[in-house]
């Protein structure tokens, strides 16, 4: 900007003139070569894999994948060699395993997603009876536009509900004790809650079945299912809950019994409310993770194919075990099933993700 | 009259002009572990004073201070010996219920820490909800005006309560706390150098509150600050550790005495600048 000031011409800087507006400048560091190098690394151990596949004569889609990739770094490793230091070519090196493993995971999430999905949409998408009705007196070779999984999804819903019931107060009682009150015997209590969460899904079945079932003499229902589903989830939402509860400042605790408060008021007015997001964050990590569990289910719960909401009296059917029944079946409309009830519970875990993802998000505004 | 009774007559909502009470800190010893960090402080803080401690750091004032609310035993492995007496009544004694006692003495700590799951009315109030006090609706709105009021920060957020108080500027946050802590009516207030994360306006005003303050409060408080020791309070005391020793006070007294007339030649060096 220039200021005549008396005749005499001042430039002031530090105002450029607005005239054009500032673009934001691109800060991506790679360059052409970063870029060149990797693609034709990959172009050139696709060829070399193809012509030794060509004169030996070998097939086989997985070792062709594999060598494929091994060739890659190899040559990858052999382009940066030339006009890049050794640290240049190492980081390089690591990039392309680690995206190679990147790739590896995704597409076998993407494949066991899409196979379920395709296998299960012709029964998916029977609207009108799919989710309305249940199997009763459905012939393993119905076709699809009769019977339902109506009986599996209540019971499920049914399970997961009492699971609920039952692991809230004893994994939120176990995460506080473990964070608020402390000291040796806490310690036992987390290396167990620890093992319990590493525990095979199947031992928390034969739990249930040798301690209810062959002790107290209760018949298979849904109740007793859903106490092995408990018994499977309370130690995830302990754990969960526990760091949860661990990440509430301490200032706070502090603030709250300088002001007269005893130590339960302290935990329940003050602690819990803040840690409010991430305790049900570990709730339903805890529901999603039961929802599709099918070991216990198989030792205690038994299995119906009629609808029945009381969970206890007679066999409940729940997805998961729906699921393994229909798979196993060999009749290629109960098989498509069985793959539609997949699909649900996919979506149904997806929801939940998502939800526990939503209530944990950063809050705004807050410091 | 027996040392509950006397705890209970804090729940009251009394006129804060009738409480007027000093704590005496009596041969005061503590200990993290094995590891002494004071040895046999004694100290009087009396009724309507304002008392600074000055010191470097780790010569164990903030220690000193959590003592004086019972907070120190809070800390596993944490130890002390000596009494500490508030109006005369050993607060250690076996039959004082911790709580009463430390609703009687509330204290305002470094880092401003409103509770995140409240408003700003709600929190402060929260003194009243997390010792089981029961208020009507017309006496709370009350408490928090006139808290918040006495907290020097009522013109700012009367608009506002509902919002949650962690919205607030840093210094508004640590003036709702001392609001928080004022609104259980306590008789003494300790403050744990609640300045040192507050820019200096705010330090400012937390400084006119301390001086609103000083006539119905007992306050004692821990600076880092000299010029904030010589403005705020009328009475100083000085702690300093050794190599290796436990700390202890090196001398107390009148701040105008500490400040330019200092007895002990160690406090004159730390008052003028010379060390720490």
């Amino acid at each position: 900007m220039t200021v005549v000031n008396e005749g005499v011409e001042l430039t002031v800087t530090g105002n450029p003139p607005t005239a054009t507006p500032d673009v934001p400048r691109a800060l991506a560091t790679r360059s052409f070569d970063d870029r060149a190098s990797w693609m034709s690394a990959m172009a050139g151990a696709l060829g070399i894999v193809w012509i030794a596949y060509q004169i030996t004569g070998w097939s086989g889609r997985l070792g062709f994948t594999l060598l494929w990739f091994v060739v890659y770094l190899a040559l990858y490793a052999a382009i940066s060699r030339a006009g890049n230091p050794r640290p240049v070519v190492f980081d390089r090196l690591a990039a392309a395993t680690v995206a190679g493993g990147a790739v590896v995971v995704g597409l076998a999430l993407l494949s066991t997603v899409s196979y379920t999905v395709q296998k299960g949409w012709p029964a998916f998408s029977q609207w009108g009876n799919f989710y309305t009705e249940t199997a009763a007196g459905v012939r393993p070779t119905a076709p699809l536009d009769q019977g339902g999984i109506l009986h599996a999804i209540a019971g499920t819903a049914i399970m997961v509900g009492i699971a609920l019931l039952i692991s809230l107060p004893l994994g939120l009682g176990t995460a506080v004790y473990m964070t608020e009150v402390g000291g040796r015997a806490a310690r036992v209590v987390r290396t167990v809650v620890e093992a319990m969460t590493a525990l095979p899904d199947v031992l928390a079945g034969l739990f249930v079945y040798a301690t209810l079932i062959l002790v107290f003499h209760l018949d298979r229902t849904g109740f007793v299912a859903a106490v092995a589903l408990a018994v499977t989830m309370t130690p995830i939402v302990a754990r969960s809950a526990e760091v949860a509860l661990r990440v509430v400042p301490g200032g706070l605790r502090e603030a709250s019994l300088a002001l007269g408060a005893s130590q339960g008021s302290t935990v329940w007015r003050v602690v819990l409310p803040t840690a409010r997001a991430g305790l049900a964050t570990s709730l339903i990590l805890g529901i999603a993770r039961i929802s599709g569990e099918t070991a216990p289910l198989l030792i205690v719960s038994g299995a119906s194919t009629y609808q029945n909401l009381n969970p206890f009296a007679e066999p409940m059917n729940s997805l998961p075990l729906y699921i393994f029944s229909a798979v196993r079946s060999g009749q290629p409309n109960f098989i498509a099933r069985g793959f539609g009830a997949a699909t649900v519970l996919l979506a149904l875990v997806t929801v939940l993700f998502a939800l526990a993802r939503y209530l944990a998000r950063p809050k705004r505004g807050s410091r | 009259m027996s040392t509950i009774d006397f705890l209970e007559d804090s729940l009251a909502h009394s006129a804060p002009e009738s409480s007027a009470v000093g704590v005496d800190a009596v041969a005061v010893s503590a200990w993290f572990g094995s590891n002494k960090v004071l040895e046999r402080v004694n100290l009087s803080m009396p009724p309507r004073t304002v008392t600074a401690l000055i010191g470097p750091s780790g010569c164990g004032k903030s220690t000193f201070l959590r003592i004086l609310n019972r907070m120190h035993e809070s800390v596993p492995a944490a130890k002390m010996a000596g009494e500490v007496r508030l109006n005369g009544q050993d607060i250690y004694a076996p039959s004082v219920r911790i709580t009463h006692m430390r609703k009687r003495i509330g204290m305002v700590f470094q880092k401003p820490n409103p509770f995140p799951a409240m408003s700003i009315a709600e929190n402060v109030t929260a003194g009243l909800k997390l010792t089981g006090t029961k208020v009507s609706r017309s006496e709370r709105s009350d408490i928090i005006e006139g808290c918040l009021r006495r907290g020097g920060l009522w013109n700012e957020v009367k608009d506002r309560l509902d919002e949650p108080g962690q919205a607030l500027s840093g210094g508004q946050q640590q003036r709702l706390c001392i609001a928080r802590s004022l609104a259980v009516n306590p008789d003494v207030l300790l403050m744990d150098e609640p300045c040192s994360a507050l820019d200096p306006t705010s330090t400012r005003r937390i400084e006119e509150t301390i001086a609103e303050l000083a006539p119905d409060v007992t306050i004692v408080i821990v600076t880092h600050n000299m010029q904030q020791a010589a403005r705020v309070s009328q009475q100083c005391a000085f702690f300093l550790a050794e190599q290796g020793s436990p700390g202890g006070i090196v001398e107390a007294g009148t701040t105008k005495q500490l400040f330019e007339d200092p007895h002990d030649s160690r406090t004159a060096d730390y008052v003028n600048g010379r060390f720490g």
